[in-house]
């Protein structure tokens, strides 16, 4: 940015990690206004590299061990606590904390995977859909918890191994069902279409099977809770900066975006939750679509 | 010659794309859940399953908005 030709500076400030914060594509006019009205107080927008926290131990090397690695180990150590602890107790009359635990797979068994695949194929990909769907809630989840603050799905790494999970498994589903002339002709040349147009479906339905599925099953979770935390921070940053050092009226909108940051919070339970459900519901129906009769 | 600015965006014009990446899914979904809906009005006997068949499509309409987020990241400004 160069300094304008009405003698106003160049806005300064200083965005910590690699990104810049004019650089990146969630910088509105706003943040500058925001940046302007500062006083001595600094307003932390969120940025990328929230994502991005230095390293606590191993740094350098591909384990490298970071924040979001440690909430992803407590996420997950929590997840197996609360599965042994239900397994162990598990009682013909269930008591309270049963019941919950039964609930949510009873819900991914009816709801998910024999509502898609039907009976019989629905209980025998049952304890897939039902992993799938318990990891994603809980790694969400961490986004909404007080002092965890970062979802464990919001980098990449995570989300892209649950969909080649999910990839391998319904390629090794349609195998298994067709074998693999039968799968390839099951998923790339759909009934019913004059011969020519085949030309054009074929390598559309490729990139569909092959590529897009799995690369929007990653995507899609990524992207939601990447915009979820962004939307959080923000409010809450701004609740902190108008609050605390904005002067006199301006202190008013604090409360507004309080409230707005609130309403966002209960909105990213949901969302969770949400998409705990579509990634389990997508990996059903691409088993299915693997699996299903010839047409 | 001076050039007359008239008007200046400060800020990244990446902002402004994702707005028209997000116009299209937001109609999608618009049609999509308005017309469950609507069947879930006609018939609240097969709600369950539109309600099923609604989030799958939803899930494959909304990932075109988030793709347009994630593409903000991805290619340098």
């Amino acid at each position: 940015m160069t300094a304008r030709s009405d003698g106003v500076p160049p806005l300064q400030w200083s965005a910590s990690g690699p990104y810049d914060l004019r650089e990146t594509p969630l910088s509105t006019p706003a943040i500058p206004l925001l940046l302007a009205a500062e006083g001595d107080g600094e307003f932390h927008a969120p940025t990328v590299a929230d994502f991005f926290p230095p390293a606590i131990f191993f740094e350098g090397t591909p384990f490298e061990f970071n924040r979001i690695m440690l909430v992803r180990f407590i996420a997950a150590a929590v997840l197996l606590t609360v599965f042994v602890i239900a397994a162990r107790r598990a009682k013909v009359v269930p008591g309270r904390f049963q019941n919950v635990i039964e609930m949510i797979l009873d819900f991914v068994r009816n709801s998910i995977a024999v509502e898609v695949l039907g009976e019989k194929n629905g209980r025998k990909y049952f304890p897939l859909l039902a992993t799938i769907f318990c990891t994603v809630l809980v790694m969400n989840l961490t986004g909404v918890t007080p002092f965890l603050n970062i979802a464990g799905t919001s980098v990449i790494g995570l989300p892209i191994v649950l969909a080649l999970w999910t990839y391998v498994m319904y390629l090794g589903a349609g195998v298994k069902a067709h074998g693999v002339g039968g799968f390839l002709k099951n998923s790339l040349l759909p009934p019913g279409v004059p011969a020519p147009l085949y030309v054009l479906l074929v390598p559309i339905e490729f990139l569909q099977v092959f590529i897009l599925r799995p690369a929007t099953l990653a995507i899609r979770l990524m992207a939601n809770m990447v915009a979820g935390h962004l939307m959080l921070a923000i409010c809450f940053a701004a609740t902190s900066f108008f609050l605390f050092d904005a002067s006199g009226g301006m202190k008013l909108f604090g409360a507004g975006t309080f409230v707005a940051g609130s309403a966002f919070f209960f909105f990213e339970i949901f969302v969770a939750a949400l998409q705990a459900y579509v990634f389990a519901i997508l990996t059903a129906v691409y088993l299915n679509l693997s699996v299903e009769a010839e047409h | 010659m001076d050039v007359t600015t008239l008007a200046e965006v400060t800020g990244n014009i990446g902002t402004v794309g994702y707005g028209l990446a997000a116009v299209g899914p937001g109609i999608g979904l618009g049609i999509l859940i308005g017309k469950t809906i609507e069947g879930m009005a006609r018939q609240p006997e097969v709600s369950s399953q539109l309600r099923t068949t609604m989030f799958i499509g939803v899930a494959f309409v909304e990932v075109l908005a988030l793709l347009g987020l994630v593409a903000g990241f991805i290619v340098p400004a």
